[in-house]
C-alpha cells in the first residue's frame, strides 16, 4: 500500500508518514511509523513517556529528520534536506508548546505575525492592518470573550488557557494544513484546560486537521476524532472515536501500561 | 470624565514622557539652585553641543539591550572612526578626503560590529564577553594606527562637513542635536515599525519563540551588531569634527552612554526598549555634572549627585513600568498591613519614635 500512494488518497490527507524509522546511535527510537491525517481530523497521540511521541512531532516540526522513511504534508513530499523549524510553517504545519509560543512581553497583534509580518516595500509593517486581522481572528475564529483583552494587550495579561487560543488562532489564520498541539494543557488549571479543548473544537469547526498529544485521556478523547496509540516506538493502535468508549479507552491503555499487550500479541 | 481618561490613555502612551518630567524637574531644581548659569540659554546650548555623541552611542545600545544583549565595545569603534576620519582628512585633498574619511569610518564601524555579531551569534560567545575583548582590541589598534598620537583636522572649520554635521544653525544652535535627534526618530520607526525591529523585540524577549515563529534569530543578531557599529561610528565622527582633532581617548563615555538607556526606562532584561526615554536619559546624564558644579557645591560631589539621581528614576522606571505598579502597591500593602497587630511596633524603644 506505501509502495504505490495512488494521487487521490494523498489529496486526502493532510499529512503521511510512510515507513518512518528513527535511530539515534543504537537505540531505535521509532520503527515503522505509518500514520495518516484525514484533511479535517483530530488525531489524539497517545502514549507513555518515552513512547517516542516527542521524537515524532520533533521530525514533523523540522527539528530533526528521520533516519528513513518519507513524509507528505498536503500530498507534498517533504525534502528533509531543506527541511526545518522555519520552513515548517511554508509547508503549512503549525506548532503550538505547551509554552515558547507567544513573546511575553509583545502585544496581542504582533504575536500573530511575528515572523510573517504584513510589510511594505522597504519592510515597514502594516500596524492598521495587522491589528484589523489579528481582531478578525479573535472575535471570529477563535471567538475570544475575555473582557479588557484587545489586541493591544500584553501576553502577560492573559491566563495560560488563553494564551494557548491565541497561538491555535494564528496557527488557523496562516492556513495551516495540520496543527500539532504538543502537550498544550501542561500546568494549566481544569478552567484553562477546558478554554484550551474549546479552541480546539474551533480547528475542527474550520476545517484544519491537528494532531493532539496530551496526557490527559480525557482531553484527548474529548477532542479527538481518532486515538493512535504509540508503544516503544512502535504504533500499537488505531482507534476511531465511535468505536471505543471514554472508559475501555482508559482500560486499553491501562493494559498497555501493565504489559497485557505483550502478552497478547506473544 | 471620558475625555481625561482618554487623555491620560494617550500621555500613557507617549514613549520617555515621564523620563520628559524628570528632566524637566531636573531643569526645574537647577534653574532654582543657580538661577544665574540656568536662565541664560548659553547653557543649554551648551548641552545640544556636549550631550549628542553619547546621545548616538546610547540610541544603537538601546536597540542592542533591547535584543537582550550588551555591546561593551562602542567606545574603541568612536575611537577607530575618529582615527579613520582623520586620516581621510589629511591623506587626500580636504574637499573630498573629508567624504572618504567618513566612508571608512563607517566601514569601520560596520565590520567592527559585523565581527561582534558572527562571534555572539554564530560561535555563541556572550556578548558582554565578546564585546569587552573587542574594545579592547580595537582601541588598541586605534593607538597603534595612531602611534599614540593626536591627529588635527586641518582647515576644518571651512570645511563643508564640518558645517553639515557639528555646525551653528542661526549662528547659535548646534547642527548635531537635529541628526541626534533624526537619528532618533529613525530608529524609533525601525524598532516599533520595522519587521527588523519586532525580530529585535522578540529575540529579547524569548529568543526560542522567536526562533520557532520563523524570525532569523542568528543574521538579526549580526545585523544588530553591525548597525550598532555604525552609529557608534556616526558619534565618533561628531566628536572629531566637533573638537576639530582625532585623539584616541575620545569614545571614553561607555558609562554615561550605558546610564543614558538605563535612565530612559528600557530594561536589562530586552524585550522591550525606550528609544526617546534615552533621548531624555541622555540629556538628564548629560546635564548633571555641569549642573551641580554650577550650583556651586564643591565639585566633588558631582558624582554622588549623579548616582542618586540615576538610581532615584531607575527605582520609578521599575515601580512605574508596565504591570509593576501592581506588584508594587501589593508589596506596601503587605508591609502596611501587619503594623497595627504587630508586636514588635510595641517593643520599639521610645526614643525612636519621633519627639513631641
Amino acid at each position: 500500500m506505501a509502495n504505490n500512494p495512488v494521487q487521490e488518497s494523498v489529496e486526502q490527507h493532510a499529512l503521511r508518514m510512510v515507513n518512518i524509522e528513527k535511530y539515534f546511535g543504537l537505540v531505535h527510537a521509532l520503527t515503522n511509523i505509518n500514520l495518516e491525517v484525514g484533511r479535517n481530523e483530530i488525531v489524539g497521540l497517545i502514549g507513555d513517556n518515552g513512547a517516542g511521541k516527542s521524537t515524532l512531532v520533533k521530525i514533523l516540526t523540522g527539528v530533526f529528520p528521520p533516519t528513513s522513511g518519507e513524509l507528505y504534508v498536503a500530498g507534498r513530499k517533504i525534502d528533509f534536506r531543506r527541511y526545518n523549524v522555519q520552513s515548517a510553517h511554508a509547508h503549512g504545519i503549525e506548532t503550538v508548546y505547551q509554552d515558547k509560543s507567544l513573546g511575553e512581553k509583545q502585544v496581542l497583534w504582533r504575536n500573530f505575525f511575528i515572523g510573517r509580518e504584513i510589510v511594505n516595500r522597504l519592510g515597514f509593517i502594516d500596524v492598521k492592518k495587522e491589528k484589523a486581522i489579528a481582531n478578525e481572528i479573535m472575535v471570529n475564529t477563535i471567538g475570544f470573550r475575555s473582557k479588557g483583552i484587545t489586541v493591544d494587550s500584553n501576553v502577560s495579561q492573559l491566563s495560560g488557557g488563553e494564551r494557548q487560543g491565541i497561538a491555535i488562532g494564528r496557527a488557523m489564520h496562516f492556513e495551516a494544513d495540520l496543527i500539532i498541539l504538543d502537550e498544550p494543557t501542561v500546568a494549566l488549571s481544569l478552567k484553562e484546560v477546558a478554554k484550551v479543548i474549546n479552541f480546539v473544537h474551533k480547528i475542527k469547526e474550520g476545517g484544519k486537521a491537528s494532531i493532539y498529544i496530551s496526557h490527559s485521556i480525557p482531553d484527548v478523547y474529548e477532542v479527538s476524532d481518532r486515538f493512535i496509540v504509540l508503544d516503544r516506538g512502535e504504533i500499537g493502535a488505531s482507534i476511531p472515536k465511535k468505536d471505543i468508549s471514554l472508559k475501555d479507552l482508559d482500560g486499553f491503555l491501562l493494559d498497555y501500561a501493565h504489559g497485557l499487550k505483550d502478552k497478547e500479541r506473544s | 470624565m471620558n475625555s481625561v481618561r482618554s487623555l491620560f490613555k494617550f500621555l500613557g502612551r507617549l514613549e520617555g514622557l515621564a523620563i520628559a518630567m524628570v528632566l524637566l524637574v531636573l531643569y526645574i531644581a537647577l534653574i532654582l539652585a543657580a538661577p544665574a548659569v540656568f536662565t541664560h540659554p548659553l547653557i543649554y546650548i551648551s548641552f545640544l553641543e556636549t550631550v549628542p555623541p553619547t546621545l548616538i552611542a546610547a540610541l544603537g545600545l538601546t536597540l542592542v539591550i533591547t535584543a537582550g544583549e550588551i555591546d561593551l565595545s562602542f567606545p574603541a569603534v568612536v575611537s577607530l572612526s575618529g582615527f579613520a576620519l582623520s586620516w581621510g582628512w589629511k591623506t587626500f585633498d580636504p574637499a573630498y578626503g573629508a567624504w572618504i574619511g567618513i566612508g571608512l569610518a563607517l566601514a569601520a564601524g560596520a565590520l567592527v560590529g559585523y565581527i561582534n555579531g558572527v562571534m555572539v551569534a554564530r560561535i555563541g560567545v556572550p556578548s558582554i564577553m565578546a564585546t569587552l575583548a573587542a574594545n579592547f582590541f580595537w582601541y588598541g589598534i586605534s593607538i597603534l594606527l595612531a602611534g599614540g598620537l593626536q591627529v588635527t583636522l586641518k582647515g576644518s572649520e571651512d570645511n563643508f562637513v564640518h558645517e553639515l554635521f557639528v555646525g551653528r544653525l542661526f549662528g547659535s544652535v548646534p547642527v548635531q542635536a537635529f541628526w541626534a535627534l533624526g537619528l532618533a526618530v529613525l530608529l524609533w520607526f525601525i524598532l516599533n515599525r520595522h519587521k527588523f525591529g519586532e525580530g529585535i523585540m522578540f529575540i529579547g524577549d524569548n529568543a526560542n519563540v522567536a526562533r520557532v515563529m520563523g524570525v532569523n534569530v542568528e543574521a538579526t543578531r549580526i545585523r544588530l551588531f553591525a548597525l550598532h557599529g555604525m552609529i557608534a561610528a556616526f558619534s565618533g565622527i561628531i566628536v572629531t569634527l566637533d573638537i576639530g582633532v582625532f585623539y584616541p581617548d575620545q569614545g571614553n563615555f561607555l558609562l554615561p552612554a550605558m546610564a543614558s538607556v538605563f535612565v530612559g526606562g528600557t530594561s536589562i532584561a530586552g524585550g522591550a526598549g525606550s528609544i526617546f526615554g534615552t533621548v531624555f536619559g541622555s540629556y538628564i546624564i548629560g546635564s548633571l555634572a555641569a549642573g551641580v558644579v554650577a550650583t556651586t557645591i564643591s565639585g566633588y560631589w558631582v558624582q554622588v549627585v549623579e548616582g542618586v539621581v540615576m538610581a532615584a528614576v531607575i527605582v520609578l522606571n521599575a515601580a512605574t513600568g508596565k504591570g509593576n505598579m501592581a506588584a508594587l502597591s501589593s508589596r506596601f500593602r503587605h508591609w502596611g498591613a501587619p503594623v497595627p497587630a504587630n508586636p514588635a511596633h510595641e517593643l520599639l524603644p521610645k526614643d525612636d519614635t519621633a519627639p513631641n
